[in-house]
């Protein structure tokens, strides 16, 4: 059917604009105006309730919201008149005359949507008294979120977000009127509730109201330790956007600069979390092959997504026998580099320090896990080590945004430096590797693999384009040499529901399934640098994809590091020590 | 059949009389008749109120047609031995005057009440269908089911009733776009979340008269073809939700609810949703909300609640006292509704007098009765013989007037013609010696208190307007104080999310603009704190 065309007046000129388009979508495509917004994000968060985007509509008593109201026929709007600006500035400062003025030392200081309108409005003085009177507390619960409510203006985008996006439903609003707040179940605070930790809501959030866990202290303080081997694993996602926050173009691939800089910190080695991408792969291959061979639980679904893990054991958890017992590629990478590592260098695992350069939010809980010292237990009873001694594998997380931050406060300027490589061995990795960062990575990447291991013949065309893309869920059937395998991909856990509800009611018509907790993937994650570019994760896939066409190696099974391990160390994949050392367990959270 | 007796007394029970004590002189009333053996003759009856509120337990006589106001149990000997027995009226107990009594005000002003929404408070018992149904109830619904949907919001466009909750959206017309609507399924909602401060008349339809809801919002299920109904009844109103109840279940006993109504094929189911209290799920759209039972708030308007309403299918939204109004506009025609009223509002409006007045309560007048005769003829003047001070009408979402403004006929016009609101009807009396500040700062701390916060003006600038007029009554405003005010007024109209956010101006622009001496002299008395001096 055919698109109804409406004739419309914008600051009077006349155009031409598509039925069921709001003020704020014709404005912009049609008008060249941009009109101001701050609660709004399209799709996700209408709520209609900061009273920024307010429009001048000839014949209405009151200024329509750009954001929600739909053009009509001969409507005749005024984006720019007195009483436009005049609403949009009292607004914003009222919403300034509400909000603490700590603006120097805020960690939003530089890319603060609140301050950058307030700018833009040309709010140069606030009339109003200052309102608020009373400190709330900050909630401090939760691994992986710090959250101020004094800095919440109450736009809702995170309470959106969380809700219609993730299906997570952790937040919402309390109280009533000025005494209202973004809050938890009974104020618990999020780390008592059934938040996933997966910080889409701090990606979203226009001020400094959430913020991450920050570790920048902590791993300051032990690279300046000299007793301390301090190695840093960096995630694949982190690569492709790390640039973004020292002004390059978006998608750059900055592996080569991050190397460095990360070296120029102080770090001992830099290593590569893509080489236990690999490892994971191999772990997890050969786990979905031994299932189809051997008539197991199916479908296979991937436990790399520590956000996905926690929302499978609070709402789902029948389903956790279907989930992958392999740890994520950065635990493998904290359990292999203190037990394989140190025992290769000769050196005391106490004194290794494991930092990982993550895309996520939800990496800072689950190191925390009480399941991930697997290293303390190898070493235990070889070095009677005390129950009091123990030590996680992985010891700090710095989101990507964090590292950056570090890279600045250290004066590096990270954009002219000379590209290096990472350390060997463990910063060895293929192709396969580098794609765990963008949804469906981990999926092609373990068809790479199985699909030689099953066949025993070399695959004739690595691209699995079919299961690429940004699409909130994608399906695919593969021909493994006549075989047909189905498989699913879910990134954003509003989209994981709908496939693991089939799974729970046994009606999943899938052999695998690789889910991710945030929408795009890692590239996408709750750690990664803050964005106005609506093609952001478009542009970060595509750096990932060049990144693994540029590998001289892209099947993990290919990695000679990876061949190392085995050979040396692990045995075979899914080995008794594999097994030990790379595999965990979950458990239901629904009750707590 | 009914027994017949020869004198009849009345005792109005509702929430407010039962608080008084209303049930106790009720049952000693009855065991005293009985003792006196006089059960025979006499019948106690009971009632919804009668509109009078300050006289306590009220007891009327019939045919004597005597009013007695603050009867305790230890005057019911007196009046059972006294008047019963020996025809003599206990004058210490007496008044004087009867609110539901047109001939009071008529002998004495030559003004009467015309009741048509009240047409049964006080005379029937609310409890009893069969009362209802002996002053022809139902009948408006037996009519409505022989005519065609259409033609029945025909007849309710034609008598030009308006919503009678403050916006006055045309009746017949939201009828009529619910009906066009191609829907599976549609929704009759009854709007009885009684707010707005001052206003109590829907309690009185629903205590006095809960057939009549039930009645009409049958009709308007026939007319816009919904099978569904709910009233959403503020949760304090334990009475009006018992009796609701009630009429419901001998309604649907009788086979005016329920399936196949009245042997016709029309079905209609009718439920009472309790709510939680807050101000703002008055507004349509919170009230839905509530009912889905989400947190109330409202929502984006367009689409309007007749497009997309209650579980986003269309939904007739209407105030209890425009419901009352629908059967007996069905039984006399809209011709004989448009007689009452003026040429822009059509019927009578009821009324909720209270503050310094003699005669606090309820009165139905017709549109277009100035607020002089409310006060003085039918409010019978300002308590101890003071001065007007000021005057709010409309509820605290409405306008302060001074006395200049008393011959302003209130109707749904008057808002636009005069700068007086008439909003649900209420009209609060300030004498002389009531300062006008305080009282301002009360009811910015109300707005404050209710607003449900979505909005920025709305949540952000009550508590602004809230501390500005604590600021000029504690003499300690900034010269600037008026200046913000009024930026704050243009922002609360031009950018609230609802309508409740864009009614908050009322009240203080109004008084702006009649009592702006008060505000000056505040300001021109008083000195900043020294600490609160400090800008953002």
């Amino acid at each position: 059917m055919e698109m109804r065309t409406l004739h419309v007046k914008i600051n009077g000129r006349d155009y031409q604009v598509p039925d069921g388009s709001t003020i704020l979508e014709a404005a912009s495509a049609y008008a060249n105006i941009e009109i101001p917004t701050l609660c709004y994000l399209e799709g996700i968060s209408e709520e209609g309730a900061c009273g920024v985007c307010v429009v001048d509509v000839k014949g209405t008593r009151n200024l329509p919201r750009a954001c929600l109201t739909k053009v009509s026929e001969g409507m005749e709007i005024w984006t720019n008149t007195a009483r436009v600006r005049e609403a949009r500035k009292i607004n914003v400062e009222l919403l300034l005359a509400n909000h603490p003025t700590d603006c120097f030392t805020c960690e939003r200081t530089e890319n603060c949507d609140l301050r950058d309108l307030a700018s833009e409005l040309g709010v140069r003085e606030v009339e109003f008294p200052r309102t608020r009177t009373e400190w709330l507390p900050i909630d401090n619960t939760s691994l992986s979120l710090v959250r101020d409510p004094n800095k919440c203006i109450l736009c809702r985008r995170c309470v959106n977000v969380c809700a219609k996006v993730q299906s997570v439903y952790a937040i919402d609003i309390a109280g009533r009127g000025s005494n209202s707040t973004v809050s938890t179940f009974l104020n618990e605070g999020l780390g008592n509730v059934e938040c996933v930790n997966c910080g889409q809501c701090l990606l979203v959030c226009p001020t400094g109201a959430l913020t991450e866990r920050s570790e920048i202290p902590d791993v300051w303080k032990v690279l300046g330790d000299p007793d301390k081997i301090v190695v840093v694993e960096t995630a694949p996602a982190v690569r492709v956007a790390i640039g973004e926050e020292f002004g390059m173009p978006d998608g750059t691939q900055a592996t080569g600069k991050m190397a460095a800089a990360l070296r120029s910190l102080g770090f001992n080695k830099v290593f590569d979390t893509d080489f236990s991408a690999d490892l994971t792969i191999m772990e997890e291959g050969f786990e979905l092959i031994g299932r189809i061979k051997n008539g197991g639980t199916l479908p296979l679904i991937t436990s790399c997504s520590p956000g996905w893990i926690k929302f499978a054991e609070t709402f789902f958890p029948g389903v956790l026998d279907y989930v992958s017992s392999c740890k994520s590629p950065q635990q493998m990478f904290g359990t292999v580099t203190k037990t394989y590592w140190a025992e290769k260098m000769g050196f005391d695992p106490r004194k290794i320090v494991v930092v990982s350069v993550m895309p996520c939010t939800a990496k800072k809980f689950e190191k925390e896990r009480p399941e991930m010292k697997t290293a303390f237990h190898y070493w235990q009873e070889k070095m009677s080590l005390k129950d009091e001694e123990a030590f996680n594998d992985v010891d700090f997380v710095l989101t990507t945004r964090e590292a950056a931050r570090m890279i600045r406060e250290a004066g590096i300027d990270f954009a002219n430096l000379p590209d290096e490589d990472f350390d060997k061995p463990l910063g060895e990795s293929s192709g396969a590797g580098v794609i765990f960062g963008a949804t469906g990575g981990v999926m092609e990447a373990a068809l790479r693999t199985a699909y030689e291991v099953l066949t025993r013949k070399s695959l004739p065309r690595l691209d699995f384009e079919d299961v690429r893309g940004l699409e909130g869920m994608k399906s695919a059937t593969i021909d493994i040499d006549g075989t047909p395998l189905r498989v699913a991909i879910a990134n954003g856990l509003g989209n994981a529901r709908i496939l693991i509800e089939e799974v729970q009611k046994g009606e999943s018509p899938y052999q695998f399934i690789e889910i991710m907790t945030c929408p795009g993937g890692c590239l996408g994650g709750g750690g990664q640098p803050l964005s106005n570019n609506p093609d952001i994760k478009k542009r970060r896939a595509e750096a990932i994809y060049r990144e693994d066409a540029g590998k001289p190696i892209r099947k993990s099974h290919e990695n000679p590091e990876i061949q190392e391990i085995y050979k040396d160390f692990l045995g075979e994949p899914n080995s008794e020590k594999a097994h030990h050392l790379l595999h965990t367990t979950y458990h239901d959270r629904s009750g707590e | 059949m009914k027994k017949l007796f020869s004198t009849q007394i009345v005792i109005p029970v509702d929430s407010n009389s039962v608080l008084q004590g209303a049930l106790e002189v009720k049952h000693l009333l009855e065991e005293t008749i009985r003792t006196y053996n006089l059960a025979s003759q006499v019948s106690v009856v009971e009632t919804g109120a009668l509109g009078i509120y300050d006289q306590g337990v009220v007891l009327a006589v019939f045919p004597d047609d005597v009013y007695y106001g603050n009867v305790t149990p230890s005057d019911i000997q007196e009046i059972v031995t006294e008047h019963l027995l020996k025809g003599r009226v206990v004058k210490r107990l007496a008044i004087d005057r009867s609110l539901s009594s047109r001939r009071m005000v008529e002998k004495e002003t030559g003004k009467s009440q015309q009741k048509i929404v009240l047409r049964n408070a006080g005379l029937i018992d609310p409890q009893s269908i069969d009362e209802y149904i002996a002053r022809d109830g139902y009948a408006a619904l037996a009519k409505a089911l022989a005519m065609q949907p259409g033609e029945v919001i025909q007849v309710l466009t034609d008598s030009k009733l308006q919503g009678r909750g403050g916006a006055g959206f045309p009746t017949g017309l939201k009828w009529g776009m619910v009906a066009k609507e191609q829907s599976d399924e549609k929704y009759i909602v009854c709007n009885a979340d009684e707010g707005e401060p001052g206003t109590f008349k829907d309690r009185l339809i629903l205590e006095g008269d809960p057939h009549s809801i039930v009645e009409a919002m049958a009709i308007a299920g026939y007319a816009t073809g919904a099978h569904i109904g709910i009233v959403y009844v503020r949760g304090e109103y334990v009475m009006s939700i018992a009796r609701l109840k009630k009429a419901i279940a001998d309604a649907t006993a009788y086979g005016l609810l329920g399936d196949g109504i009245l042997g016709t094929g029309f079905s209609f189911n009718l439920e009472v949703y309790r709510g939680g209290g807050a101000y703002v799920c008055g507004e349509e759209f919170a009230l839905l909300e509530s009912i889905e039972n989400q947190r109330g708030e409202p929502r984006n308007k367009p689409p309007f609640p007749p497009q997309r309403g209650l579980f986003g299918k269309p939904t007739v939204v209407n105030n209890v006292e425009t419901f009352a109004n629908v059967p007996p506009i069905l039984l006399n025609g809209s011709e004989w509704f448009r007689s009452f009223g003026t040429p822009s509002s059509a019927g009578t409006k009821v009324f909720s007098l209270s503050g310094d007045i003699v005669n606090r309560g309820i009165v139905e007048a017709p549109m277009g009765t100035t607020l002089r005769e409310l006060v003085y003829d039918f409010g019978g003047g300002i308590t101890g013989g003071r001065h007007i001070g000021f005057l709010q009408t409309g509820g605290s979402a409405g306008t302060v007037v001074s006395e200049r403004e008393l011959d302003v006929p209130l109707d749904f016009s008057s808002m636009k013609t005069s700068n007086v609101s008439l909003g649900s009807g209420v009209i609060l009396v300030a004498s002389e010696d009531v300062p006008l500040l305080p009282f301002l700062a009360e009811v910015a701390h109300f707005f404050w208190h209710e607003s449900c916060g979505r909005c920025t003006p709305c949540r952000e600038g009550t508590l602004q307007v809230k501390t500005i007029l604590d600021a000029l009554v504690s003499r300690t405003a900034d010269p600037a104080a008026l200046q913000r005010l009024s930026r704050l007024m243009n922002t609360f109209t031009n950018t609230s999310f609802c309508g409740l956010g864009q009614a908050v101006p009322l009240a203080f622009e109004s008084a702006l603009r009649n009592f702006p001496q008060v505000f000056e002299q505040a300001l021109a008395a008083s000195h900043v704190p020294e600490a609160s001096a400090e800008s953002v």
